[in-house]
């Protein structure tokens, strides 16, 4: 079972969609009890770090996502909060990975980071068939550092964090949800990944 | 390196795609899901939305198209038309739209931006202004073009970037439908003016038009219609002219 974790995300149903086109069915939720038992579980996730922290918050899921042992996939905001901070809002996120969420500072060019730019990436399995250099869609104003968990990495402003990963933990900072084919096989390399 | 955006304009009226010349003169140009999915599949970067009924004739949901959409396309999409609360953002977005665009509503009352900006993020808030060349300087107009609000239009930009929308689509009245190029020197002026991305729109008629707006940082993304809908530029051959011309798009 994939379950989807329902807090009421902006892109929780371009991601559902996006599943349903590759075959599967994914389960919108916000029961522990299926959070934890899923094989998958999906984190989306759009707009503010606070609001977001504050949604898991509300429906006591702040735990339960640092207990998921399942493979584990963090889009966009989805991904930021991961970290231990963000300092979108001074917020303090789940804390799956090290480290902070900064704002992209840049004079010369544009912010939000709007649209589709190339990544490059490391063996992972979750990137199994994409070429190096493909283009993702991104939409973000701050990002994650590059570090050692860093699985996958784009140029704008500065080269930062496209993938993130730490023992079960997987995040991305564009949406493959809406980055058409590219997209499409990397969320079936995650779905289909067994461990 | 982050490409340039080619952005097909779908006006909806009634449930179909239709086009009009200076925003009247309306023909209907085909159903909008199958024309989605057709940009979609031809590598168009992200289509826009607009109910063009909306404002004057009162809103029609557009909430079972946005969610055809959803289901058939694999790209970013916006929806604009008679949005004028965050409710109905909520409705737009849970439906499989990414962004949505506002227009009149954010003139009669600019903190809607703040709102869906502090809701769902500035992302997700394109801020849409109609304007035409009057007595010497640029003004926003609403309502289908029939209505000079007074309102200067790079005022009005540099106040809706403030309030946090993260684009802005500023489409030239006296360019729209006339197939004679973009509002170059506005364009210029504006982008050099704000932090966040511009969508050019208006005026698009052959490839030169695209190669001339994004080329020297005058728009981050040039938004058509008709062009595409009639099939008279196709998307394919148009990346391929921009990117041999040194503008870098995702092929």
């Amino acid at each position: 079972m994939i379950a989807i974790i329902d807090y009421n995300a902006g892109n929780t149903r371009s991601v559902i969609n996006a599943i349903e086109r590759l075959g599967f069915h994914p389960v919108l939720t916000a029961e522990p009890e299926q959070i934890l038992q899923a094989d998958k579980v999906i984190l989306p996730g759009v707009g503010h770090a606070s609001s977001a922290m504050e949604e898991l918050d509300k429906r006591n899921l702040i735990e339960v996502v640092r207990k998921v042992q399942k493979p584990f996939l963090g889009v966009c905001l989805g991904m930021q909060i991961m970290l231990e901070h963000s300092e979108e809002g001074d917020t303090p996120c789940l804390g799956l990975l090290p480290g902070s969420v900064l704002k992209f500072e840049s004079k010369s060019e544009k912010i939000p980071h709007m649209g589709w730019n190339t990544v490059t990436h490391t063996d992972e399995a979750m990137w199994k068939g994409i070429n190096a250099g493909g283009y993702f869609y991104f939409v973000h104003s701050y990002f994650v550092p590059k570090s050692e968990f860093t699985t996958a990495t784009t140029d704008y402003i500065l080269p930062f964090s496209a993938g993130i990963k730490k023992d079960n933990f997987n995040g991305v900072q564009f949406h493959p949800e809406k980055s058409a084919t590219i997209g499409e096989q990397l969320l079936m390399n995650f779905l289909k990944e067994n461990k | 390196m982050l490409t340039k955006r080619i952005i097909p304009c779908l006006d909806i009226k009634d449930g179909r795609t239709v086009k009009g010349t200076n925003f009247v003169a309306l023909r209907d140009a085909g159903d909008p899901v199958e024309l989605a999915a057709r940009y979609a599949e031809e590598g168009a970067d992200e289509l826009v939305f607009l109910d063009i009924s909306a404002t004057h004739e009162g809103r029609t949901t557009l909430i079972d198209l946005v969610r055809k959409v959803g289901e058939v396309i694999n790209i970013p999409f916006s929806v604009g038309g008679g949005i004028n609360s965050k409710d109905i953002v909520y409705d737009i977005l849970q439906n499989g739209a990414d962004k949505v665009s506002v227009n009149s509503s954010a003139i009669a009352r600019p903190a809607l931006i703040e709102e869906i900006a502090y809701a769902y993020g500035v992302q997700c808030v394109i801020c849409a202004i109609d304007a035409k060349f009057v007595e010497g300087s640029w003004k926003v107009h609403t309502h289908g073009g029939r209505k000079n609000v007074g309102l200067d239009l790079f005022e009005w930009a540099r106040q809706a970037e403030s309030l946090g929308a993260g684009e802005i689509l500023f489409t030239s009245m006296d360019h729209d439908g006339t197939k004679e190029g973009y509002a170059i020197e506005a364009l210029k002026q504006m982008n050099d003016m704000l932090s966040i991305p511009v969508i050019a729109s208006g005026g698009a008629g052959k490839r030169e038009d695209f190669l001339e707006v994004l080329d020297n940082d005058i728009a981050q993304a040039a938004l058509a219609a008709s062009v595409f809908h009639y099939q008279e530029i196709k998307i394919p051959e148009l990346k391929t002219y921009l990117k041999e011309n040194g503008i870098s798009v995702r092929i």
